[in-house]
């Protein structure tokens, strides 16, 4: 073959999923060693406390909601909903990519994976822990927020399973509860390796128990293999169901601007975008800071830039797809709405959101901006800003402009509304923090299958 | 509690003056040992009332309050530590007795329900009268074993027919109030009754030897027989004393009026029912003034549509600002105050009685468009002679009520649509001279002791000559005593305070608008120390602690003549009122002539009119501290919490005034105004404007009411006080102010601020002749599905509605926006009272709104508060349109599919009902509701806490807690109890429920009987036939939400000469 542009080095260095010279033990010492021999850094630390204090600026948010009520936010009536619920929508959808990466790439082969699906799904589990704390809180008495459960009630009462809100319920619960298996089940090989590794007591027993007795014979293996496949092939619908159900909250309901049927398709790809951008966002700074680069190569980065950009369009033509059906219906209702969309009063938020959802990413066209690091890391944010605020322009500006003109009214958060959101950010990062110190960021098992794999392959 | 409906229970009324036993217990220097002793003694009745006066001993009582008893300044050793511990413990448990015992102590006589025994958790309705003005709002009064709770109109009295007005539903609040004043109080300090009537007999004796020189009563209007005898005892008592009559929102205007036009004055009481047209200068006799009530019943009967057969009156209206009549008359004229009269006389120039004889050029004085106006009003007027009637507004002056009187006669209406009667009032004088002379007398030092019974005259006395330094004048009083509700403004400067039973509280009685006689009869004993006006005049008589009851029974029997006197006693007290006892209209000979007048003079161009109007909500300052009338959106501006200096769109836009929808709460909540200073009749005023419109140019409205410093917790500091700025030269009509616009923005509280339909299924409306043609234009483009097309069954197929399928049809040719309904609605169901600042987020609670609509809207593009975008011509005189939505009760509900734990579910009759203990407040029905008519509990907008609020509550509503939805029910407590007693009836078997048995709290307090609740299965019911008239129509049909709540489309009765200008 010529030497056309695939064989170039270039093109090679950037293919490459592991940088070349690591061996099963050095990938081993390499990862173990960020958990158990490297001490803390000052700049963990001060990391740390940041993201911790704004989780205390979560809990005291939750405490004064539980003292004086849901009316410490912004939501009235007509606008039932307000950042709590765009909260949870944005937090559920950045999951998302974590779950994709680990179980569909891990179906589909997609070795390029392997270095980041750990933290990827870690970062799935937070962000739907963040999530979680939203449907508990909004309702005016959050504790009686169990009623949402089929709990064997002495009264005989049931959830009223008509109710999308029903619906939700148990996609959330499910996903996050296949979410913490598959992620626990990945773990349990690397847990045994910080057991057999760790010099210390404490660590020993801590890992030993969550190793659950793993010797890394044949047959642990086989079973491990089998039952991460059968968990992969159980996390996979769970990508599209969540979002789905996520999606009838509002597609259900007969708001303008929330029922219409293209948006389980539109949620679930506006998920897996930010969710992308949200593992970007992480990625950029965890692979610098660890020293991961050799691990993390600019050919995982982009990748994920590619899965943006495809995504990023599904979201685009999401967009104009519900322009194009309010106009092509005729709906006085949703035409009207998108007339307040362009040119209503929150007419800058939907600009704003064209503008990072649908105009930025298409830099990510060219190669070059893919393979930029910084480029990718601002993009990643402005992504996540513009799934925020697609949330926001879907969930309250539809509410502020519905049927009867005479109940339209306006939204503005509080401080309070924005002291809970920062502060879920407060508790992912913590989370995030706790991770790298705690576990191992990169899978040790599959990075070494990976370096047999690469041995096998470079012969 | 006992006794409330225990009527045999009489308890003793012989008021042997001030006990004789307190008398004795006075003489004693204060002996603790005997005290102690006294209150250890008794037993059983005897204990309870020997402690009751012990308790009332002034000086026992004086020492308590004293922060050391007044033992303490002779302090001895025969006094230990130990006795005073034991006085103490007496006080306390005395404290404990107080709470007892809220039973008045004379017989009042159920209304409907006589019972054998009180049945407990039976509520019994009571007829009385709420005074107001020279009016008796004639009322039921619902009373849950002793605690009023609900005032509904009574049906057989002549001022209500059963209906009633947003004041009379909220009075009962006013009851409540935590904020009245609790005990007479001298300088401030705590004083008992007893005291007070010790220090009157004093006071008495002084006044006696200069035969009553320097005293002076000062009072509001008075149409209460009993209590102007009593006053005219008091000037035969003490011959030289006066008598003064101050009310601040009722304008001498129509007192003068008469005596210009008749030489004495008269009152007047119109026929609306018999009129055909109608025209208002500036009048607004739907919702204020004498007879309101009842004059929008028959108004509104006339207006009655079963078919496109079917005639209507037809009303022209001429007013300077929007007021509910003139939102509701099928033409309407801005136009200044001040050219009224003008306008007036152009009418009249026109008949033929006067053609030539007036001031012929007046026509010039007008526009184009008034002219023709003047025109087709003049022309209708003539064609329907006897059958039509002028109506004078009470703000206007006296020329232009005579103006009426005089056209009313050239048109042969008088004996027909209006007539003439003595005055209702006791003593009618010109107020502004009556309140003249008394300041003229104080100032000359003329006054040493001045009786304020009721009224707040140092808050709402015009600024110049009388009050405005009446602080100073009012030092200058030896002694002032004051009796009011709340200790206010004019109480600081009072000596004495006495506070001041409501009229719940006392006997007494009132002559309705037409001079019937009405009994007010009380409900409860008084919950504070309250007295009447009667017994703090009494104080000052050689009858001191004489109460009124006596005088009423006497009254009564007065007016009756012989028979039964115990039995028409009874009676009266049942009905409320003595029947046939209107005056009858007396001959008015006419002693004026239109030409008269001097040719008026109109405006200057550009040049700023000031005009003063009774607050829609708060009325003159009175009603200040009620939440609920603060809460209630005013009729035509939708706002709340604040009055504004009101202006129209084309002078906000001259004057560079604009406002801003705030991003919080925005249309429904809150939109920041400019502020202007108004600077007039040597007083200044800040105030927020707000543009109104359809007002007409270069007049600023300022409403009356507000800027109370001293109302109490709800009403002080609330808007600004435009009696600051108003004189006694113009009390209604000003000039000669400045207005400046400043820079600054006010927020002010606006529940609706989009007044455009934006083309949707909302409001349907038509002309008469439009519906003639068309008797379906309600359901021009309606694209409602119809019936079964769905893949599922509906609740019908289900089996529901067998039984009962209760519904409502609002017509809203009927609503004028006078929102009695809703202060009903949050009486009937515990709705809470949120405050301003939640308003202005959005989230006030009432469960039945009024959306206001203008049929050329303001267009979409104001949404972004560029106020240049306001299409001004457009604005000039919309029409509007009043619509009240109540939960529309879907049968397919979006609210009940979306709720996650089944709180919101159907009932079997097609009840949406809410599951308050189910409920964990998602908030989802409220976003899929497409009416918005759900109400969340953001935080705790319940007053949990405050005792006297309790007690008003209906028993038989859920007091919500924070954190759930909430909405109307249909009062489904009302249609229970019905249904409980159809169940129990014919013997146990049952029977079915009649038409018009359930009535719901809004259709009951509607005058315009705008608002019918029935049975939809029966045919024949009322709401069944409204519901099969073409008029009606869903509201947002097209959703194929199949609301039960429907409406008919409004219906103008427009002048096929005006319709196209």
């Amino acid at each position: 073959m010529s030497e056309g542009p695939v064989n170039s080095p270039e093109i090679r260095r950037l293919a490459r999923v592991l940088e070349p010279g690591y061996n099963y033990a050095s990938v081993t010492d390499k990862i173990a060693s960020i958990v158990l021999t490297r001490p803390v850094s000052l700049g963990w630390l001060a990391g740390f406390s940041v993201s911790f204090t704004v989780l205390m600026v979560l809990l005291g948010s939750i405490a004064w909601l539980i003292v004086k009520g849901v009316g410490i936010w912004g939501i009235n009536i007509p606008i039932g909903w307000g950042f709590a619920i765009v909260n949870f929508v944005w937090w559920i959808g950045i999951g998302h990519a974590g779950t994709l990466i680990s179980a569909i790439l891990f179906l589909l082969n997609q070795q390029w994976r392997t270095s980041i699906n750990r933290f990827a799904e870690a970062m799935t589990l937070f962000a739907v822990a963040c999530a979680a704390v939203f449907p508990g809180i909004h309702v005016g008495r959050p504790w009686m927020a169990f009623y949402m459960f089929p709990y064997p009630s002495t009264m005989g009462v049931w959830p009223q399973f008509r109710s999308p809100l029903i619906w939700d319920v148990f996609a959330v619960s499910t996903y996050g509860t296949v979410s913490a298996l598959f992620w626990f089940v990945g773990l349990i090989p690397d847990l045994a390796t910080l057991r057999d590794r760790a010099t210390n007591k404490p660590a020993q027993i801590i890992y030993g128990m969550l190793a659950m007795g793993w010797r890394g014979s044949a047959r642990h293996w086989h079973r491990y293999q089998s039952a991460y496949l059968l968990l992969a092939g159980l996390a996979t619908p769970l990508v599209l169901s969540v979002h789905t159900v996520v999606s009838f909250d509002f597609a259900v309901g007969i708001v303008p601007g929330w029922h219409t049927t293209i948006f389980p398709p539109y949620f679930v790809a506006g998920a897996i975008y930010s969710g992308f951008a949200m593992v970007l966002t992480i990625a950029i700074p965890l692979r610098k800071a660890y020293g991961l680069q050799d691990f993390i190569t600019m050919r995982h980065l982009e990748n994920m830039a590619k899965v943006m950009l495809a995504t990023g369009l599904i979201v685009a033509y999401g967009y104009f797809m519900e322009f194009f059906l309010a106009l092509y219906s005729g709906n006085k209702f949703d035409m009207y709405l998108v007339d307040q969309r362009l040119h209503g009063p929150y007419s800058g938020y939907y600009f704003a959101l064209i503008l990072c959802n649908i105009i930025t990413p298409q830099l990510l066209w060219f190669q070059k901006v893919r393979t930029n690091v910084a480029a990718l890391f601002v993009m990643s944010l402005v992504i996540n800003l513009g799934m925020w605020l697609e949330r926001f322009v879907i969930v309250v500006i539809s509410l502020t402009r519905d049927f009867v003109p005479g109940a339209w009214g306006r939204y503005q958060a509080t401080f309070w509304d924005y002291s809970t959101f920062i502060g879920t950010m407060g508790l992912f990062v913590s989370l995030l923090f706790l991770f790298v110190r705690g576990l191992p960021a990169i899978s040790i098992a599959e990075m070494r299958e990976l370096v047999a794999h690469k041995s096998e392959g470079d012969e | 509690m006992d006794g409330m409906s225990d009527h045999e229970h009489k308890i003793d009324q012989d008021n042997h003056p001030p006990n004789a036993e307190e008398r004795e217990l006075r003489e004693y220097p204060l002996d603790l040992a005997a005290a102690d002793t006294k209150a250890k003694s008794g037993t059983g009745k005897q204990y309870w009332r020997s402690i009751e006066e012990l308790a009332g001993d002034p000086h026992f009582e004086d020492m308590l309050h004293r922060e050391f008893p007044r033992a303490a300044s002779e302090w001895d050793e025969s006094v230990d530590r130990r006795d005073f511990l034991k006085l103490m413990g007496a006080s306390m448990a005395l404290a404990g007795m107080a709470g007892c015992g809220r039973t008045p102590e004379q017989h009042i006589v159920p209304y409907v329900k006589q019972p054998d025994g009180l049945i407990l958790g039976k509520p019994q309705q009571y007829a009385t009268a709420m005074p107001f003005g020279a009016d008796a709002i004639g009322i039921l009064v619902e009373s849950h074993e002793g605690r009023p709770t609900k005032i509904e109109g009574n049906p057989d009295h002549p001022s209500s027919l059963g209906a009633s007005d947003s004041f009379a539903q909220a009075s009962i609040l006013d009851l409540y109030d935590p904020d009245r004043a609790k005990t007479p109080t001298y300088a401030g300090d705590i004083r008992t009754w007893a005291n007070f009537q010790e220090v009157a007999q004093g006071l008495a004796t002084s006044q006696k030897a200069v035969s009553g020189a320097g005293l002076r009563i000062l009072t509001g209007t008075i149409t209460s027989p009993v209590l102007a005898a009593q006053i005219q005892y008091v000037l035969k008592l003490f011959p030289q004393a006066k008598w003064h009559q101050w009310e601040p929102a009722v304008s001498d205007g129509s007192r003068e009026g008469a005596k210009l036009a008749f030489g004495r004055y008269l009152n007047t009481v119109y026929r609306i029912e018999k009129a055909n047209v109608i025209l208002s200068l500036d009048g607004d006799f739907l919702s204020s003034g004498p007879g309101h009530i009842r004059y929008q019943k028959e108004f509104y009967r006339r207006r009655h549509l079963s078919g496109p057969g079917d005639e209507m009156n037809r009303l022209y209206a001429v007013e300077p600002t929007p007021s509910v009549t003139g939102s509701a008359a099928d033409h309407r004229l801005p136009l200044k105050a001040s050219e009224i009269e003008a306008f007036a006389l152009a009418i009249a120039e026109k008949f033929e009685d006067y053609a030539t004889k007036l001031h012929p050029k007046l026509s010039l004085l007008f526009s184009p468009n008034a002219v023709k106006f003047i025109e087709a009003v003049a022309t209708d007027l003539q064609k329907n002679r006897g059958t039509s009637l002028v109506v004078a507004g009470e703000q206007q002056s006296a020329e232009v009520h005579a103006l009426a009187h005089a056209m009313n006669a050239a048109l042969g209406n008088v004996g027909s649509t209006v007539y003439y009667t003595e005055p209702v009032e006791a003593n009618p004088v010109n107020h502004a001279e009556s309140l003249h002379d008394l300041a003229t007398d104080i100032h000359n030092g003329k006054v040493d002791l001045l009786l304020i019974l009721g009224g707040n005259p140092v808050y709402d006395a015009p600024r110049d000559w009388a009050f405005s330094d009446f602080e100073q004048k009012l030092k200058k009083v030896h002694t002032v005593v004051h009796l009011s509700s709340h200790y206010n403004e004019t109480s600081e400067f009072s000596r004495w305070h006495i506070p001041e039973t409501h009229f719940l509280e006392s006997w007494g009685d009132a002559r309705a608008f037409d001079g019937t006689y009405s009994v007010i009869q009380p409900l409860i004993a008084p919950l504070y120390q309250a007295h009447s006006a009667f017994e703090v005049l009494a104080a000052f008589t050689d009858k001191p602690g004489v109460g009124s009851y006596d005088a009423v029974r006497e009254q009564v029997k007065a007016i009756l003549g012989g028979g039964d006197v115990e039995k028409n006693w009874r009676k009266t007290l049942n009905d409320g009122l003595i029947a046939g006892t209107a005056f009858a209209p007396v001959e008015a000979a006419a002693k004026f002539s239109p030409a008269n007048l001097p040719a008026p003079k109109t405006a200057a161009k550009e040049e700023l009119e000031f005009i003063f109007r009774p607050d829609p909500t708060i009325y003159d300052g009175r009603f200040a501290n009620n939440g609920w009338l603060q809460e209630l959106a005013k009729p035509t501006t939708k706002t709340a919490w604040d009055n504004a200096a009101l202006v129209s769109p084309a002078t906000a836009k001259r004057l560079g005034i604009g406002r801003t929808i705030a991003s919080r709460g925005g249309e429904h909540g809150q939109v920041r105004s400019s502020v202007v200073n108004i600077e007039l009749a040597g007083g200044k005023v800040t105030a927020a404007a707000w543009i109104v419109p359809g007002q007409a140019d270069d007049v600023i409205v300022l409403p009356l009411g507000y800027g109370r410093m001293k109302a109490g917790e709800t009403g002080s500091n609330k808007g600004f006080n435009a009696y600051s700025v108003r004189a006694s030269e113009a009390l209604w009509t000003a000039t000669g102010g400045k207005l400046t616009v400043t820079d600054d923005e006010y927020p002010i509280a606006c529940t609706q601020y989009h007044h455009n339909v934006e083309g949707r299924k909302i409001v349907s409306s038509a002309s008469l002749e439009e519906y003639k043609k068309n008797p379906n234009f309600a359901h021009e483009k309606d694209e409602t599905p119809p019936d079964g097309l769905t893949l599922y069954q509906d609740f019908q197929q289900l089996g529901y509605y067998k039984h009962y399928k209760w519904a409502m049809a609002i017509d809203l040719t009927k609503c004028n926006g006078c929102s009695a309904c809703v202060v009903a609605c949050q009486s009937e169901n515990n709705i809470p009272v949120v405050g301003k600042d939640q308003v202005m987020r959005g989230r006030e609670m009432h469960w039945i709104r009024i959306d206001r609509y203008y049929e050329t809207g303001l267009p979409t593009q104001t949404d972004d508060a560029k106020n240049e975008a306001v299409e001004i011509p457009a604005l000039y005189n919309p029409p509007a349109y009043f619509q009240p939505v109540p939960c529309q009760q879907c049968e397919n509900a979006p609210c009940e599919q979306v709720c996650p734990v089944g709180a919101t579910v159907h009932s079997a009759e097609g009840l949406n009902d809410m599951v308050y203990n189910r409920c964990i407040g998602t908030r989802y029905c409220s976003n899929n509701c497409p009416y918005k008519v759900r109400r969340f509990n953001f935080l705790r907008f319940q007053d949990w806490e405050t005792p006297s609020l309790k007690l008003m509550r209906n028993p038989e509503v859920t007091v919500r807690s924070r954190g759930v939805m909430e909405k109307c029910t249909y009062c489904v407590q009302r249609i229970n109890n019905v249904r409980i007693e159809s169940e129990k009836d014919n013997g146990g078997v049952g029977r079915e429920i009649r038409d018009g048995e359930i009535v719901t709290a809004c259709e009951q307090a509607c005058p315009s009987e705008a608002i019918v609740f029935g049975d939809a299965n029966d045919p024949n019911s009322r709401v069944s036939k409204l519901r099969a008239q073409q008029r009606n129509y869903n509201m947002l049909g097209e959703l194929n939400a199949r609301p039960r709540t429907t409406y008919l489309g409004a219906v103008r009765n427009l002048n096929p000469d005006l319709e196209k200008a």
